[in-house]
């Protein structure tokens, strides 16, 4: 396998969204060619996976250019890994979103460009899982931004242009701290490179250096939702289309917890800013969640859980030992499946009722029981249910909070299990509020059944005819989501060799050596 | 090294301006803020990139006389970037203002109602009176049935 396969994630769905928009008055073949481009990233990236986890680390020179100047895409078995599952993710979000028509016929998404963009994020979110230099990880994040700006306000509808403000600006800024770190980073090194920066950086004088990573660390926290810098996010993220909200819940938090990962243990591995993402994680779970629990909409309550539970990653980084650091990797695999299944099932009940506010939800676990066990699955996963991976996750990051045995760390084990019982408070109440409960009149009348007959009396519901469920629930819908509800449960059932793999990659980021070697096979410049 | 003090002012200028404009309310102002400060990155990458030199080309300067020209291939990307932002939030600007008349940065309508509804210190939409859980919600008498349904206390009585 040459080297040169790592530039396809990025190039296959960039060409792709060129062609679907050549073919933008045809629905039909769009979607042929969107479905192609990202199955074949997907089977593309399986193999980088396979192939980074037999021979050690990837380095590819984008045009030639060799390390310390030209374009660098470098895949370990951590961005393998994360390549992996956001193909996989893309792809079951890109179906669902063509069961729901999100491409045709409906006027609050313009038909021709929802293909070139979706492709152009999935682009921009490889490149930044494979990017070897600073500045073309920054390269990728606006690329998968600038995508996002144009789906969160797909249609231009009221509510998308107030919700849509409040992210663009919010992103913008973000992007300018990021190119600001990026400026004196050079200034400090003389070089982007992550690989020579990684040996550089050792030379650099500290407060230099700490002045340098806390620049990093709060441009990519604002894209991770860390908690001082994550109110933007249950903002905007519940009025976008179904499938988009799903796509971003699942993978744009996790580039920027990617970054800060590849940040923390190949630039700055001294652990100088430890103690701060240990109570950035902290305060990023707790609030969250305590945020979760006041919502009264079921997108809403699940924006805050995403939020919240990116503190558990962080905390994972923050410990920065090996069991901890392959804690976090497991988890974020974990998180990435779950939210965009939860997200997706939220898209279902508001294709299926029309509203996804809980108060006016009920009744649904009667009316539609398949709708029901996928939610009940999902949430019950996302609470850390054992044995879903939801649990696995949770106890391989106390298990390492317990093992780094300082105060601090017992103070994040307590707070990890608040978060979670509260993450189980906060779904039951939605699973009380929407699935049991009588059904509401909108449920009711969305679904062909009376809840009253003719003297006023109320009548037993029973379950709605099986047609009116595919008529409310398109089979196109219902299938990607138990597919992604699948991957969900999968990770438990191969928790065994996932766990030996996130072992093997924190082994790599602890070591650093893979990394560097596979960039500068020859030793590096000074 | 010694870095250029004029550069570096006008640099702390354009930042200062652009902070300032980024936290007003307008969305066109937030733009001119955000252009400003884009601008100024542009002059601390050229701070960054050493005193002035020859044209980075093989041939025209000898290789001791050349300035840096990676830094100045990442201001040229970051332009680039910045001119399709701001025709981005232009348009935004201009659908905001096509559909409320102003382009102002408004507040969360949801989270407002949640900031009431905790102010009154009203109960949760989904909390039950304690007699009512035992009896099965689906064989109790439909007199509340009617309610409006966006009735935030819908549940109980």
């Amino acid at each position: 396998m040459t080297s040169a396969y790592l530039a396809l994630p990025v190039s296959i769905p960039l060409f792709a969204a060129g062609l679907t928009l050549v073919a933008g008055r045809r629905p039909r073949l769009q979607q042929l060619i969107s479905v192609c481009a990202l199955a074949a990233v997907l089977l593309i990236s399986i193999a980088i996976l396979i192939y980074v986890d037999r021979n050690g680390p990837l380095a590819f020179s984008v045009g030639g250019w060799t390390a310390p100047l030209g374009i660098e895409l470098v895949a370990d078995r951590l961005s393998a890994l994360m390549l992996v599952v956001s193909s996989a993710v893309t792809l079951c979000v890109l179906l669902y979103s063509l069961g729901q028509g999100v491409a045709d016929a409906n006027e609050q998404t313009p038909l021709s460009i929802y293909h070139p963009t979706y492709l152009i994020l999935s682009a921009g979110v490889a490149n930044a899982f494979l990017a070897g230099d600073l500045f073309n990880l920054f390269v990728g994040f606006e690329i998968l931004l600038a995508a996002s700006y144009v789906l969160l306000t797909l249609g231009g509808t009221r509510a998308r242009i107030r919700a849509g403000t409040t992210y663009i600006v919010v992103g913008i800024v973000s992007s300018l701290l990021f190119l600001i770190a990026i400026a004196m980073v050079y200034a400090a090194t003389g070089t982007l490179n992550m690989a020579q920066l990684a040996i550089r950086l050792d030379g650099v004088a500290l407060p230099v250096a700490i002045t340098l990573q806390v620049s990093l660390l709060v441009a990519f926290g604002i894209k991770a939702a860390i908690f001082p810098l994550s109110a933007w996010l249950p903002d905007s993220y519940p009025t976008a289309p179904a499938p988009v909200t799903a796509v971003f819940a699942g993978l744009l938090t996790k580039v920027g917890v990617y970054a800060i990962l590849r940040v923390q243990t190949l630039l700055f591995p001294n652990g100088a800013l430890d103690t701060v993402l240990l109570w950035a994680g902290l305060f990023t779970m707790v609030v969250g969640i305590l945020g979760a629990v006041a919502q009264s909409d079921l997108k809403r309550l699940l924006s805050f859980t995403l939020v919240s539970h990116i503190g558990f990653i962080v905390f994972g980084i923050g410990l920065a030992s090996e069991a901890a650091l392959s804690g976090a990797i497991y988890y974020v695999i974990h998180h990435i499946t779950v939210q965009t299944t939860l997200f997706l099932i939220a898209g279902l009940v508001e294709r299926a009722v029309g509203t996804t506010s809980i108060p006016r939800l009920g009744g649904l676990a009667k009316l539609a029981p398949m709708l029901a066990i996928l939610f009940l699955v999902a949430g019950l996963n996302l609470a850390g249910i054992p044995p879903l991976s939801g649990f696995l996750g949770k106890l391989g990051l106390m298990q390492a909070g317990v093992a780094a045995d300082n105060p601090l760390a017992y103070v994040l084990v307590a707070g990890g299990a608040v978060t979670t019982l509260l993450t189980l408070f906060a779904i039951a109440k939605a699973w009380n509020g929407a699935f049991w409960q009588t059904p509401s009149d909108r449920v009711a009348r969305s679904f062909g059944v009376s809840i009253t007959d003719a003297s006023g009396a109320t009548v037993k519901i029973k379950r709605a005819p099986m047609a009116t469920q595919t008529q409310h629930l398109p089979v196109g819908m219902v299938a990607p989501t138990a597919v992604l509800l699948c991957i969900g449960l999968a990770l438990t059932i191969f928790a065994g060799p996932l766990f030996d793999y996130t072992a093997r990659s924190s082994q790599d980021l602890i070591e650093r050596t893979p990394y560097i070697e596979s960039v500068f096979p020859q030793g590096v410049p000074r | 090294m010694s870095s250029n003090l004029a550069l570096i002012l006008t640099m702390a200028a354009l930042f200062a301006a652009g902070v300032y404009l980024l936290l007003e309310r307008s969305l066109t102002r937030v733009l001119v803020g955000i252009l400003l400060i884009s601008n100024g990155i542009s002059v601390l990458f050229l701070v960054v990139s050493g005193p002035a030199a020859g044209p980075p080309i093989v041939g025209i300067s000898p290789e001791s006389e050349m300035s840096d020209p990676l830094p100045q291939a990442m201001v040229l990307t970051a332009i680039v970037i910045t001119l399709g932002m701001t025709a981005f939030i232009l348009a935004l600007a201009y659908r905001s203002w096509q559909l409320n008349r102003h382009d102002e940065v408004q507040d969360d309508a949801e989270d407002r109602r949640i900031v009431r509804l905790a102010q009154q210190d009203q109960r949760s939409s989904s909390y039950e009176e304690p007699d009512e859980n035992d009896t099965d919600d689906i064989d109790r008498s439909g007199s509340d049935f009617d309610r409006p349904a966006s009735d935030t206390t819908r549940g109980d009585s």
